[in-house]
């Protein structure tokens, strides 16, 4: 389907780039691109909602800052590193690139984080997973924004072993994404003392998932890691209810999001521990950003989509404060800043780019616990930022140990 | 336990078993393409968005109208059919004399919007389809636990197959059908219409895609790019089966269900290129097909 991909990302490309291409001013325009997964497996966990919530934080920064108006340019990656990193590169050298939000897909974030330490241009990667992003993958413009292996292993997997699941056999997306959130997780239970039984790469987007849960009904393992996400995580979960793998093996989702558990309906997903950094429903500030989301989309936003308000909330500050669209001097400020808004309070930007935040451990409800509509998740367990992000690795050459 | 190559029995023939359920999904959809291109010489492309049409519509139907499952197995590939035979009434009608390129290009037209469409309307992660009353549980085969709404898709599968391929190769009409594919002029001089006869057969076929997608709505995640990765596999299935081929389609369908169910145990990775590999290799000795005729 390369043709139809491709054409689809022009078209919207052309559209976008022709309503909003700067003008021959003398102050030019600052320019925010979302580069993201528009059209497939991904494009509800960030896509067009994503595209709307960048688009609410600049009316409500005033849609200007430094006196220039903010403008937004955005493109489908269709899950195609060359695609996301060509494009990123393309509107740095003509549209006068400022920031990028990066959408779901490590891959295609690990290509583009390279052409943002190219171009200087600070990339808040939102949707990837991929720790290797601050890692080995690390650069100076790069900030992990929402999550990350790490976080999302230490958060369910802990809960998990800690509940009695000691034997684990993983479900696991076959790409950079799967594998670093497989050995996350694996790292997570032999540290707490249990054991990893062994692991089936899927291919991503895979038709049927029913051959390889079989595989992990032999293996005797008491829990199912699912080290995948979007829709394979769905049709994973929804295939180990119908052959009853749910009833001997508990399933452990080590990313879902709040549009995947919607689709599953409660009674496939109840009881489901996930990790997550962000919730509609947890406060007053999360209840009324969703609020204004809801009227909009018609859906509850998911933590991407919060997290991409933010992230432009947060990059515009520091615009603010130093005076100035420089890629170099906005990245200090940033790892300067506090972040306290709807999506997280007293997070922060760390020499390696995590930005370190509370992380929260969710179970999903029964249906008689679900009051009222998208009444999905109770919360478990709070994550200090520094329990779920862990220590500095000393991977990434900016941050040493 | 027994063991073939170090792997356990129970988990080979497991694995059979759901290869054979794929298997059939991959028949039944194959065989709708084999029936379009067979009997009209028409690419079809927007096969996997009719599939994925008929699982929508059999979903919108339960939600929206009350329209249970059984009825939803004969209503949504009818409603589908009828939207096929419109684009064929409309559109596809207009192109049968030029190169079948542009007959593709139609299709993959309106698979695009369709898929477009149905994203636009329903969002990409998708939404549950329950499984049918009377159908839930499991049943041990000694080996494994097969889901009883498993087993239906196997005996429904191949029991559409066999009517498809005897109303074809068999009846008259499909005698019919089959000389408007040889000599469509010497038909119609007898008085058979042909241009209906072409307009029934894409709404058939297309009706067949609708049916694997209400079949298949229970088991999957209904999405509007379910078809997209299967589609490319039913592909490859009727290319190996021979272009166009009823038995063809229906036997590697089952047969590649088969042999892909194996991959999966013996090295997973490769459970999303075997088809492929089959297919090259089948073109390089038979390139008609298994079951083409020259």
């Amino acid at each position: 389907m390369n043709i139809r991909k491709t054409a689809l990302g022009l078209l919207l490309t052309a559209a976008v780039l022709a309503g909003s291409r700067p003008a021959a001013a003398a102050d030019p325009e600052v320019v925010i691109g979302d580069i993201d997964d528009l059209s497939g497996n991904y494009a509800d966990v960030m896509g067009a909602g994503g595209v709307e919530a960048i688009k609410m934080a600049i009316a409500d920064f005033g849609g200007t800052v430094l006196g220039r108006k903010i403008s937004v340019l955005v493109t489908d990656h269709q899950n195609k590193p060359d695609v996301g990193a060509s494009k990123f590169r393309e509107w740095a050298d003509q549209s006068g690139l400022n920031m990028v939000v990066g959408g779901s897909n490590s891959g295609v974030s690990i290509a583009m984080a390279k052409v943002a330490a190219a171009k200087k241009v600070p990339f808040f990667a939102i949707g990837a997973g991929g720790s290797s992003l601050t890692n080995e993958d690390c650069t100076a413009y790069t900030v992990h924004y929402v999550y990350d292996t790490t976080a999302l292993a230490n958060g369910t997997a802990t809960q998990i072993v800690a509940n009695g699941g000691k034997t684990w056999f993983y479900l696991t997306a076959d790409y950079a994404f799967g594998t670093q959130l497989q050995t996350a997780a694996a790292k997570v239970v032999e540290a707490h003392g249990g054991k990893n039984l062994g692991a089936v790469r899927v291919p991503l987007g895979a038709a049927d998932f029913s051959s390889f849960l079989l595989q992990a009904q032999t293996s005797g393992a008491k829990v199912l890691g699912l080290a995948n996400a979007g829709g394979d995580f769905s049709n994973s979960l929804k295939s180990a209810n119908e052959f009853g793998i749910t009833k001997t093996m508990q399933p452990a989702a080590l990313l879902a999001f709040i549009t995947n558990i919607h689709g599953l309906g409660l009674q496939t997903a109840q009881g489901l521990y996930l990790t997550t950094a962000w919730y509609w429903d947890m406060d007053a500030d999360s209840r009324a950003f969703a609020k204004r989301y809801f009227e909009k989309m018609h859906v509850e936003p998911t933590m991407d989509q919060a997290g991409a308000y933010s992230a432009t909330m947060t990059y515009l500050a520091a615009v603010k404060a130093v005076g100035t669209t420089d890629g170099d001097k906005v990245m200090a400020q940033l790892k300067r800043a506090k972040i306290d808004d709807m999506f997280t309070k007293g997070g922060y930007i760390r020499a390696d780019g995590v930005m370190v935040h509370k992380m929260f451990v969710m179970q999903v409800k029964t249906p008689q616990e679900s009051k009222y509509p998208w009444d999905y998740y109770k919360l478990i367990k709070v994550m200090a930022g520094e329990e779920a992000y862990g220590p500095i690795t000393g991977a990434c050459p900016l941050a040493p140990k | 336990m027994t063991e073939i190559f170090g792997i356990p029995l129970a988990a080979i023939l497991g694995q059979l078993m759901l290869g054979l359920v794929n298997g059939a999904f991959y028949a039944l959809l194959s065989l709708g393409l084999a029936v379009i291109f067979g009997l009209m010489g028409v690419v079809n492309f927007a096969h996997g968005a009719f599939y994925a049409l008929g699982s929508f519509a059999a979903l919108v139907g339960m939600q929206r109208l009350g329209i249970g499952y059984w009825p939803g197995l004969l209503l949504a590939p009818l409603a589908v059919g009828l939207l096929g035979m419109l684009i064929e009434r409309l559109w596809l009608r207009r192109l049968y004399g030029l190169d079948p390129l542009y007959g593709l290009l139609l299709t993959f037209g309106v698979a695009l919007i369709i898929e477009g469409v149905l994203q636009q309307v329903f969002g990409a992660s998708g939404q549950s389809y329950p499984v049918p009353d009377g159908l839930q549980g499991v049943v041990n085969l000694g080996f494994m636990f097969l889901p009883r709404y498993r087993a239906w898709v196997i005996v429904a599968s191949l029991a559409v197959c066999f009517g498809t391929w005897f109303l074809i190769e068999r009846t008259r009409l499909g005698a019919r059908l089959r000389a408007a594919r040889e000599n469509a002029p010497l038909l119609q001089s007898f008085g058979v219409n042909v241009p209906l006869l072409l307009t029934l057969t894409y709404g058939g076929g297309v009706a067949l895609a609708a049916l694997a997608g209400v079949l298949a709505a229970p088991v999957i995640l209904v999405t509007p790019h379910m078809g997209q990765s299967l589609v490319t596999v039913v592909f490859a299935v009727v290319v190996i089966g021979g272009m166009g081929s009823i038995l063809g389609a229906i036997a590697s369908g089952l047969l590649l269900g088969l042999i892909e169910g194996l991959t999966k145990v013996i090295y997973p990775e490769a459970s999303n290129i075997v088809v492929f590999l089959i297919m090259a290799l089948v073109l390089i000795v038979r390139p008609a097909g298994l079951f083409g005729r020259e």
